[in-house]
């Protein structure tokens, strides 16, 4: 199939349309805005569903009644908004409700810039909201992936009756790249008959969603439940990609656009003869840990950069806890909606040498 | 092919769906007018784009001699739709060439309607850029559909088309003949001439034949890691 010149956020948009996507809610917040511009325009002529919320907090409560109704629902917004919708998305997994959230995150905290930030790692995989839960993070670095991600965010969370993230910096959701829409990987999926709060069609009972159980007992079956499910989740979805890393000195981890730019200051670096990779995860949560242990293991890897759009570094706390202290880690962090150059990413990998050797 | 006698007019006004390569073709033509000896002003009035405005590209500008202006001037990474007072120096000066970069689509080209009085008085062209990959205006109909909808919103009379097919890095030749069919399909319908092709400086050389002159570019807008 031909290319097409896509933006990001439209792309996403667009993608969530063509996997079926019935309901969006969402409130314009940049550098995400197009997604909701673009659903406004185009979920009608699908006859879908699309409201522009009164805030995020009503966005992701409004996913909450369709998507309880067994409709597909997504909501999207940048940073700020998402923290607002963690209320709404503890609920969602407690009630087990299946949905897509896009974050496109700018720097933080607070209302931060509108510029491209990663400093919603720890949210995103440590969840803002309260309880025990997880929910599967999906993180692309091309427009390519972004589309393929969210439509198959729409089946993972379908699979698992649990929300899925699909988390991204600002620059993924405002550039330009060529894409191809392809088909993504075909998932047995169960029914929504069970659970769905449809009406009672026959049934004796109707169903109930609710995360709501007042008896402590109960509660910690419930709860013992959904950590099986997150053990399932965290079998089967972790996703990661390794690039020159079979003779790696240096194994450079990021995710994202510091992923792109990282590829980049390889060339740079491997035309130096200085030999260098890239272990990016795929899924923030669940982390690829084993295969990280498993490279920062192997003799020739001598140290590891970490590279974020992060003053304090938030993915580096699962860094630390995949290479388990077998090599030196240090750290790279813009922020603020600053991006890291070629040039930076270039020298950090070369003091980072320069302290193993 | 010489900037000037392509876009004769004093002002430019680029505009087009977003996508489709304004602020690249704004860049490179400031760029080209100051090197042909023209005296020129960019205006950056995209209020819809946050990110890719030919604000960041100041240095670049400056250095070729260019004076650069944008909306939220002093507050350049904001995302209000403020315009600056200076667009007025271009409208007066009649020494200047300006280029007049709009932001995307209907919603962006409305900054310039309250200017249209006093565009009007001067020596002008709306230019609409094509751009065959972008799956909102790739066919005749919704590219004039577009471009209608950018009139009405401007008051403004489109006088000229730009073909800026591209799939970034990965533009060929036939992708720029693909945008130039498009081009002509559009020029066809409404009687508005086409001015140009625009092609990455190694792809230029190869569309000598197409009827219209061929605007070689060098890519200013990069991503991080380009």
């Amino acid at each position: 199939m031909a290319k097409e010149l896509w933006k990001g956020n439209e792309a996403i948009a667009e993608a969530a349309i063509r996997a079926g996507c019935d309901c969006y809610f969402g409130y314009p917040i940049t550098p995400q805005s197009e997604v909701p511009e673009y659903m406004s325009a185009h979920m009608p002529k699908h006859g879908r569903i699309f409201v522009q919320a009164e805030s995020e907090l009503a966005a992701i409560n409004m996913v909450y009644g369709a998507a309880g109704c067994g409709m597909r629902a997504m909501t999207s917004s940048s940073s700020p908004g998402i923290s607002l919708k963690q209320e709404g998305i503890s609920y969602l997994i407690g009630s087990e409700i299946p949905a897509v959230i896009v974050n496109c995150m700018r720097g933080g905290p607070g209302l931060g810039t509108i510029q491209p930030g990663q400093s919603d790692y720890y949210q995103a995989t440590r969840g803002g909201g309260n309880g025990d839960y997880r929910t599967v993070v999906l993180s692309p670095a091309n427009i390519q992936e972004a589309v393929d991600y969210v439509q198959e965010a729409f089946d993972i969370a379908d699979q698992y009756r649990n929300p899925v993230m699909v988390v991204m910096d600002g620059m993924i959701g405002q550039m330009m790249e060529p894409i191809e829409w392809r088909e993504i990987p075909k998932r047995n999926l169960p029914s929504k008959d069970s659970w769905a709060t449809t009406g009672r069609k026959g049934r004796a009972e109707h169903n109930t969603l609710n995360s709501l159980y007042i008896e402590p007992e109960l509660c910690d079956v419930h709860n013992q439940n959904l950590s099986r499910k997150f053990a399932e989740m965290e079998k089967n979805e972790v996703r990661w990609e390794e690039i020159r890393c079979d003779d790696a000195e240096i194994v450079i981890t990021a995710y994202g656009t510091p992923a792109r730019i990282a590829l980049t200051a390889i060339e740079v670096l491997r035309s130096e003869g200085i030999k260098v990779g890239l272990f990016r995860p795929i899924t923030l949560w669940p982390f690829p840990e084993k295969a990280l242990h498993e490279l920062a293991g192997k003799d020739h890897v001598k140290a590891i950069l970490d590279v974020e759009m992060s003053s304090t570094g938030q993915m580096i706390d699962d860094i630390r806890l995949g290479v388990e202290g077998q090599k030196p880690i240090s750290f790279l962090g813009r922020a603020g909606g600053v991006i890291p150059t070629v040039e930076e990413m270039v020298e950090a990998v070369k003091n980072t040498l320069k302290e193993v050797q | 092919m010489s900037a000037a006698t392509v876009f004769s007019r004093r002002i430019s006004i680029i505009t087009g769906h977003y996508g489709t390569g304004k602020t690249e073709f704004s860049v490179n033509l400031a760029l080209a007018l100051a090197a042909e000896g023209e005296q020129v002003m960019l205006a950056d009035l995209d209020i819809v784009n946050p990110y890719f405005r030919s604000r960041e590209r100041r240095d670049l500008l400056e250095r070729a001699g260019i004076r650069l202006i944008s909306s939220s001037q002093s507050c350049a990474n904001a995302d209000v739709p403020a315009l600056p007072a200076e667009l007025l120096t271009i409208l007066e000066n009649q020494d200047l060439r300006g280029v007049l970069d709009i932001g995307g689509d209907p919603v962006g080209a409305r900054v310039l309607a309250r200017f249209r009085p006093r565009i009007t008085q001067e020596d002008y062209q709306l230019i609409y850029v094509v751009n065959a990959n972008r799956p909102e205006v790739r066919t005749p109909e919704t590219a004039i559909a577009y471009l209608r909808s950018i009139e009405a919103v401007t008051g403004l009379t489109c006088t000229g088309l730009v073909n800026n097919t591209h799939l970034c890095g990965e533009t060929t030749e036939e992708e720029i003949r693909k945008g130039a069919a498009l081009a002509a399909a559009v020029s066809g319908e409404t009687g508005i001439p086409v001015l140009c092709h625009v092609a990455v400086e190694p792809l230029a050389e190869h569309l000598s034949d197409l009827p219209e002159p061929v605007f070689p570019i060098t890519i200013k807008m990069k991503k991080p890691w380009e």
